[in-house]
């Protein structure tokens, strides 16, 4: 057992965070740090530099644009990245539909789509949950009709993630009524520019247009946008979801954030000195921290593992990652509330774009406060996370 | 980075736990309770039959050269097994302080004992009001010649009662909480001026009362300064403290596979009770409180190599904080989803929930590790 980072692995890290410091636009890098949502110029125009220096698409076979580096150089990067801070690769693109076109789909979509999402020239979204089909999302009705070689498709997809930007939707479609749930399902990419789709904002709690309503009307799809085979796209969604599990603990995020709330803790006050010389306020930090510890090195126990026995079956401890790291993530916002305490209320109703420089320290934590309880609701809520640890792990 | 264990440690693991699978079942272990001093002569002579006891020693001592890793390997399985011997008191705590801070002299006259197995240890710190401060010491230790008299009282003292060797902190000057002026002393337990009273634990261990009055030994006594060994006590303790979180890792480990096999088990509404979801997502969460004590056990134990003494200091805290709140969850959720047959001697579940809760209480609790880590300036 050995905690180092080995030589090359440090040189690594230096390479890393010295590219972050001297290429992420500094504006980019501030509106993060204060939790504001980016345009989208901002996050493009970053993602090409990122591609540019071949690390868009950073753990892709190294045929289609990867850089072939070990697990451990994976985590270093996002861990850097996420502590930087900066916006992580689009996630739509390269960590889901990506990886599905590579390993499911035909050569001529390997090479019309992939090249492209790397670039960042088509913005993906993802076409899964509806308003029927959260956490039981087997049970979605957006239904694709084969007519000639064309699909038909009609129905509605609901939470989708930055649809307004997006110029791709990888849609699951139901194609067969008559299977059972999970058999009569379809992968299906397709423009967002098609004839008969609308998209409508949803207005999220903190006042931000981060996910949309997306309805399709007889929308027409050509057959050749089916990814692999008909009525197999469960096992595809399950792929893709299955892929990421490491980057969902998001410990970076985290330990940025801490920073971020040891920095305003200095400068605001209680009873007349800051609110860090505060020993029950230190002691809430400092549990935090020890969580997030754990938290780094039971992320660091499944890196080591993949590293050596590859990612094929999992180490049950992943399990761990979603439900900590989301609950890391919403006590530092809670620890971000504490600090600035009264000063939480004023609302920037003008948006969030930092033009407001009065409330500018201030304005965006309660927000993100509550913009951050969907952590442990996305991406399989937590509870759908314990139910799989029941399952998978403890075997019930 | 690795996580994984060498072939020797695996080995050693395997070793160990084949031993412990053999002759440490709960029936044994209710026999062993029952011997003098509450632990088995027989199995202390088969943990020394395999090299157990000599594991952390240097080779030129008779030991093998093992570490922090085996340590924590040994210790696992122990708490897996709910062992009474007193490992912790002798070869990890005694041992700790004759490897760090022992004269050539001192290893030559203790280290062979404990490898054998026929020498036992007890560590004589707590005092009355000390709590878990270890620089709060009021059992002093005078010069007399080239010697030292020691007065003092001592509390719950592990294995007290049946230790061949006492190790005992005293203030040899300064006020009863200076951090200057501390010694530690081997002082033989038959020694004259020193009393005895033994009692059982509620974790099913043996600990013993001590008072020393007007106790002499020489000058040989002394465990590395006799003026200021405080250094050399709380790297000691922080090794005793890392053993605890890797013992209390293994005995979370047996509470959650106990409990996840009394859920599939246990029928009630015509069906095992595991497939309710409430209990489910109970035991996911006792999943996770382990894994993450887990991690930071291994954490601690590989702090053992760090070079500065501060920083493992931290990390051995912020292990105990994680393995204190992991070890509530579980202690309290296996007893509550066993229900009332958790609520019984009879059932193993219960004695790991006590061991648990002893192991909480005992070298500093959550909150006081908590402010060790806090007054060090976090961890991030």
């Amino acid at each position: 057992m050995d905690l180092a980072f080995s030589k090359e692995e440090i040189a690594f890290r230096e390479e890393v965070r010295a590219f972050f410091k001297d290429n992420v636009p500094p504006d980019t890098r501030r509106k993060l740090q204060e939790g504001r949502h980016l345009s989208k110029d901002e996050m493009v125009t970053w993602w090409r530099i990122l591609n540019k220096k071949g690390w868009g698409v950073s753990h892709w076979p190294k045929e289609y644009g990867g850089t072939g580096w070990t697990s451990v150089q994976h985590y270093i990067f996002n861990e850097e990245l996420q502590m930087h801070p900066a916006p992580a690769p689009l996630a739509f693109g390269v960590s889901m539909v990506g990886p599905v076109i590579y390993t499911f789909g035909n050569e001529a979509q390997k090479k019309q789509y992939l090249p492209r999402i790397a670039n960042v020239d088509d913005w993906w979204c993802q076409g899964f949950s509806e308003p029927g089909s959260g956490s039981d999302l087997a049970s979605l009705k957006t239904k694709a009709e084969r007519r000639g070689d064309k699909y038909i498709i009609n129905g509605q997809k609901t939470w989708t993630t930055l649809a307004q930007h997006a110029d791709m939707i990888f849609c699951l479609c139901r194609t067969d009524n008559n299977a059972k749930k999970q058999m009569g399902i379809s992968f299906i990419v397709f423009s967002m520019k098609s004839k008969g789709i609308t998209v409508r904002p949803i207005e999220t709690i903190d006042g931000g247009h981060e996910v949309n309503e997306v309805f399709f009307d007889d929308v027409e799809v050509p057959v050749e946008n089916l990814i692999g085979e008909e009525n197999k796209g469960w096992d595809y969604a399950k792929f893709l979801l299955g892929n990421e599990r490491t980057g969902i603990a998001r410990v970076g995020v985290s330990k940025e954030r801490l920073r971020r709330i040891k920095d305003l803790a200095a400068k605001v006050e209680s009873n007349g000195k800051p609110v860090l010389e505060d020993q029950g306020f230190r002691e809430k930090l400092a549990a935090c921290e020890i969580e997030l510890k754990a938290l780094e090195l039971t992320q660091l126990r499944v890196v080591a593992d993949e590293g050596k026995h590859g990612k094929g079956k999992p180490n049950p401890a992943s399990s761990v990652l979603k439900i900590k790291g989301s609950e890391i993530q919403q006590t530092t916002t809670e620890l971000l509330m504490e600090v600035i305490g009264p000063f939480a209320a004023p609302y920037d109703e003008h948006g969030d774009d930092g033009s407001n420089e009065a409330m500018d320290w201030t304005a965006q934590i309660a927000p993100s406060y509550f913009n951050n309880r969907k952590v442990s609701i996305y991406g399989g809520s937590n509870e759908i996370q314990r139910n799989i640890i029941t399952k998978a792990v403890l075997g019930l | 980075m690795d996580f994984d264990l060498s072939e020797e440690q695996r080995l050693l693991k395997e070793s160990v736990d084949g031993l412990l699978n053999d002759s440490y079942d709960f029936e044994a272990r209710k026999k062993y309770r029952t011997e003098k001093g509450g632990w088995s002569k027989t199995v202390w002579g088969k943990l020394a039959e395999q090299g157990l006891l000599g594991l952390p020693f240097s080779e030129e001592d008779g030991g093998f050269g093992a570490g922090a890793v085996e340590t924590a390997i040994v210790m696992e399985a122990m708490g897996k097994a709910l062992v009474l011997e007193p490992y912790l008191a002798t070869v990890v705590i005694a041992g700790g302080f004759l490897r760090h801070g022992g004269s050539a002299e001192q290893k030559a006259a203790h280290i062979p004992g404990i490898i054998d197995g026929s020498k036992t240890f007890a560590f004589a710190q707590l005092e009355k009001n000390s709590r878990y401060d270890l620089s709060d010491v009021a059992t002093t230790a005078k010069k007399k010649g080239a010697g030292w008299v020691i007065d003092g009282e001592k509390f719950v003292v592990i294995n007290g009662e049946n230790a061949d060797t006492l190790i005992v902190t005293a203030r040899t000057k300064g006020e009863r909480r200076d951090r200057n002026g501390i010694g530690v002393f081997l002082v033989p337990a038959n020694a004259k001026g020193i009393g005895r009273k033994g009692y059982p634990t509620q974790d099913g261990l043996h600990a013993a009362d001590i008072t020393l009055t007007g106790v002499e030994v020489g000058a040989e006594a002394a465990i590395g300064d006799p003026e200021n060994a405080l250094d050399l006590i709380e790297r000691v303790v922080d090794d005793a403290r890392t053993a605890m979180c890797a013992e209390a890792v293994g005995a979370m480990d047996e509470s959650l596979k106990s409990t996840v096999e009394y859920l599939k088990t246990r029928k009630q509404f015509g069906v095992a009770i595991g497939t309710f979801q409430t209990l489910q997502h109970r035991a996911a969460d006792m999943f996770v409180a382990v894994e993450q004590a887990r991690s930071m056990s291994m954490f601690a134990t590989m702090a053992a190599d760090f070079d500065n003494a501060k920083e493992r200091a931290t990390a051995v805290a912020a292990a105990k904080v994680q393995i204190g709140k992991s070890l509530k969850f579980v202690g309290q959720q296996s007893i509550q989803l066993h229900g009332g047959i958790g609520m019984t001697q009879e059932a193993k579940i219960g004695h790991y929930f006590k061991r648990l809760t002893m192991i909480e209480n005992t070298f500093g609790d959550t909150d006081y590790h908590l402010r060790r880590v806090t007054d060090a300036g976090g961890l991030i």
